[in-house]
């Protein structure tokens, strides 16, 4: 199989570049992408990229195969592979540290400024925060996010302003802590996010749900927000 | 929150419903035009004077006028702030940035006064 790699390291190379390698596949069997770059690190130890659970857990290995994102580590050769080519690039958006690996700061800066931890300025219960079991069904959707930056790295808005715009994994989370019935700081939170950058700059096309390794639809969290803007400010 | 001197309203919320009541309007009036010229298969200067001269349809015209306006700026700024950006410009990114609103406020101004200009003087 031919495995064309994005190639970069800033400290040997003036430009980034595709660099074409080989790889006998063995036969009768599928094997994930992560691990075509695991043997394919054994030909060329320099190859650089981001790995830890190897099994879709930890949201390290979020990488561009053959145009569409997704995690490394759970996605079949086959399923991304086109005419026995594999096409292997850094998540679109982000400064590249080398090869495969990218710089995430604007994304977690993004994450940040949504405050993903539960505000609530009631006296702490002498045993825990209750839910209903309705209310904790609200969570369900929304806290599987892993922040593997798959989502936020395919959406055109995030590319055209990262230092703005939330981007949907940040967006998703917002929501996690806007449905959440043991939160109190609703309409802080949304006061932060009423300019036209923060949420409104989502057009909808929704390529976050398109790529997102676990499923879910931070589409649909950033329509709710909306939908709560809405109701709190009209 | 990220704030914005030159977005129509400065508030992402306002803006969001302001083109969107904007569509709808835009919408109506597309559909409105639509069923004139349908219903009406002779077309001439008396029937069109007569149209948009009614003061409903004058109201409803200007409206329109002011919708493309509104709905125009949103979607101009938003493409102006996605593309006209220090990424691809430098230090000129906010120096275009300026130029490019300028003229579409100015192209939009243009067509606000003209439209309105023209159905509030339509029939007299």
């Amino acid at each position: 199989m031919q495995v064309s790699i994005y190639r970069y390291n800033p400290d040997v190379d003036e430009a980034p570049q595709m660099r074409d390698m080989a790889l006998e596949l063995p036969k009768g069997r599928d094997l994930m992408v992560l691990d075509v770059l695991e043997r394919l690190k054994e030909q060329d130890p320099s190859l650089s990229y981001r790995r830890s659970c190897r099994e879709g857990v930890c949201g390290s290995d979020g990488v561009n195969m053959n145009g569409k994102n997704g995690l490394a580590c759970i996605t079949p050769v086959s399923a991304v592979a086109k005419r026995g080519k594999l096409v292997l690039r850094p998540l679109p958006g982000l400064p590249v540290i080398r090869d495969l690996v990218v710089d995430m700061d604007q994304f977690f800066a993004q994450f940040e400024k949504v405050r993903p931890y539960l505000i609530n300025d009631k006296p702490p219960p002498a045993g825990e925060r209750l839910q209903s079991p309705e209310e904790r069904a609200k969570l369900d959707g929304l806290y599987e996010c892993i922040l593997c930056a798959c989502c936020s790295t395919a959406c055109p808005s995030f590319w055209w302003n990262p230092d703005k715009f939330i981007g949907p994994a940040g967006l998703l989370q917002a929501y996690r802590f806007l449905a959440d019935s043991r939160d109190t700081a609703t309409a802080e939170r949304l006061g932060e996010l009423d300019d036209p950058y923060s949420v409104f700059r989502c057009r909808g096309i929704m390529n976050c749900v398109n790529v997102c390794p676990k499923g879910l639809n931070p589409s649909r969290a950033i329509g709710k927000i909306r939908g709560l803007l809405v109701r709190q400010g009209v | 929150m990220v704030t914005q001197a030159t977005s129509l309203s400065r508030s992402g919320l306002s803006d969001f419903l302001i083109q969107r009541l904007s569509a709808v309007v835009l919408t109506l009036y597309a559909l409105c035009l639509l069923g004139f010229f349908l219903v009406n298969h002779s077309i001439d200067h008396g029937s069109l004077t007569a149209f948009f001269g009614a003061p409903s349809m004058q109201a409803f015209s200007i409206l329109a006028v002011l919708s493309t306006a509104a709905h125009g700026w949103i979607g101009l700024w938003t493409v102006g702030t996605d593309y006209l950006r220090p990424h691809y410009f430098g230090a000129w990114a906010s120096a275009l940035r300026m130029v490019y609103q300028a003229v579409c406020g100015l192209v939009l101004f243009v067509y606000a006064w003209w439209g309105i200009r023209l159905f509030w003087l339509v029939g007299s």
